[in-house]
């Protein structure tokens, strides 16, 4: 039932700051993470959601696009052959959730991409970021240097009291909006800074060199409404705000039409935009924009109690038939206090209403297709 | 005068004459972390020894409890449908999950006393 923290494992520069704070140590992507501290999920995800929670996410990858031409026009336009999102109108400060598509249209990974200037600064999953820069190399060496900054930590700093705890360290804090991305110093440190996060509330983004990594995150812990928060939270964080999880709600085999994450493809690269296609997929995924595809991605909320779980099968009725979707990300939402999921139905089942059936332990629990964030987000626009 | 036995599953049973109160020990609590829901088996259902009888739900995961014997089940706990966090506040008392009619007390004879389970956990 427990797993065990395995030597092979990679470390954070946070590990033994982990350690000596009581953490749980898991492996995830390759890592020796917390899945908790001693506060547990429960308590660690809803101070979160009233205080301040501190996140080491550091096994993602960070990496930067250099323009070999000095322009950062042609850093985006590179860019742009992979993703099916406008990177060139990304202002210099500013930050634009991207997917990195295949050849069908379904996704590679989803990442981050910020305007810093003079290069672009990527942050991808820990378990693609090999294969995301190997992607990049392939694709963009004649345009871009592709800079890996494997030497930086990140750490997310979430919750109503995040621009608080932060602007004691770093005065440009609180003037950034959602989505601001820049270098700053933080507490006389070099930092990236961005303002987000994925738990639905507003927060910070901090990119550290290792060096100082342990230094940082110890005098943010030392703010009394700052938690440590483990990835069991941040799970069920990310859950209530409807965020997909690479690897369970998106995948290979999912286009961003089907992941229901069409507000993330500008109009300049959808059909009759100023650049439209021009990326991995690009004909099936604006054929869904065109013509609607057949499934989607949507959020479930239970009747009863039991938590409807990743896997689950999904039905039209309470007996009989066959399934017609499954769960891709499920569990208990300790905000709501009760369970929450998402998953994948056809379009005619994916009406805000609809009545689904899940299969738990061989019964058929009611669920309804609910809008999502179930929780409502609180960004600072 | 009741004995407590427990299984290598982290289960607990309070014997009184023909009666066991089935439990998950606050080993077993600690490891699960914060209960959010409790599945019972139904009153008069017979459970065959190591069968699953009841699922635990922490925020993490689901884990199955297995019947540590065979027997008819007597009586549940509803107050810890009700509130599953019971289990996280008293396992081995409030947080009881079913009473069970011992079919043959030579099962009993496979179970740890306290000692021993301290020792299976330390």
């Amino acid at each position: 039932m427990l797993a065990h923290s395995q030597d092979s494992l990679k470390r954070t520069p946070l590990h033994s700051l982990h350690v000596s704070l009581g953490g749980k140590m898991v492996p995830f992507a390759g890592y020796d993470m917390p899945v908790q501290y001693p506060a547990g999920v429960l308590k660690e995800h809803l101070h979160t959601r009233t205080q301040a929670g501190l996140f080491d996410v550091s096994h993602m990858g960070q990496l930067r696009l250099l323009p070999k031409s000095g322009r950062i026009e042609d850093a985006a336009r590179a860019l742009e052959r992979l993703v099916p999102q406008d990177i060139v109108a990304i202002a210099k400060g500013r930050q634009r959730y991207a997917q990195f598509t295949n050849a069908d249209g379904g996704i590679l990974d989803d990442l981050m991409v910020a305007n810093f200037g003079d290069h672009l600064f990527l942050v991808v999953n820990a378990a693609c970021k090999e294969q995301d820069e190997a992607h990049l190399r392939a694709n963009l060496s004649d345009d871009c240097v592709i800079d890996s900054l494997a030497d930086r930590a990140l750490i997310a700093l979430q919750g109503p009291k995040a621009e608080a705890v932060l602007a004691k360290f770093c005065a440009a804090a609180p003037a950034m909006k959602f989505m601001d991305a820049g270098p700053h110093e933080v507490a006389g440190i070099k930092c990236f800074v961005s303002r987000s996060g994925y738990t639905g509330e507003d927060g910070f983004e901090i990119s550290v060199p290792d060096s100082d990594a342990e230094r940082l995150a110890r005098m943010l812990l030392d703010n009394p409404d700052v938690l440590p928060i483990g990835l069991g939270a941040r799970d069920s964080l990310r859950l209530e705000a409807g965020l997909c999880l690479y690897g369970h709600d998106i995948e290979t085999a999912t286009t961003p039409v089907e992941a229901a994450l069409e507000w993330s493809v500008q109009k300049s690269r959808r059909s009759g935009g100023a650049r439209a296609g021009g990326f991995p997929g690009a004909e099936k995924i604006l054929a869904h924009f065109d013509n609607g595809a057949s499934r989607r991605r949507v959020g479930l909320l239970a009747e009863s109690r039991a938590p409807v779980r990743e896997g689950a099968l999904l039905f039209a009725d309470s007996a009989g038939g066959e399934p017609v979707g499954k769960v891709t990300s499920g569990g208990f939402g300790p905000s709501l206090s009760a369970p929450v999921a998402m998953g994948y139905v056809p379009v005619s089942l994916s009406a805000l209403g609809t009545k689904l059936f899940a299969e738990v332990r061989g019964q058929r629990l009611p669920l309804v297709v609910a809008a999502m964030p179930f929780v409502k987000n609180t960004y600072k626009r | 005068m009741t004995t407590t036995l427990y299984t290598s599953d982290h289960e607990w049973l309070a014997i009184d004459g023909d009666t066991a109160t089935v439990g998950i020990t606050d080993y077993a609590q600690q490891q699960l972390g914060d209960v959010v829901f409790v599945e019972l088996p139904k009153v008069g259902r017979s459970l065959k020894k190591a069968e699953a009888a009841a699922v635990v739900e922490s925020v993490k995961a689901a884990s199955d409890v297995y019947a540590p014997i065979t027997g008819e089940v007597l009586e549940t706990n509803e107050a810890l449908a009700a509130e599953p966090a019971l289990i996280n506040s008293d396992a081995q008392g409030a947080a009881w999950f079913f009473k069970i009619k011992i079919a043959n007390k030579s099962e009993l004879g496979g179970l740890m006393d306290e000692a021993a389970y301290k020792a299976h956990t330390a």
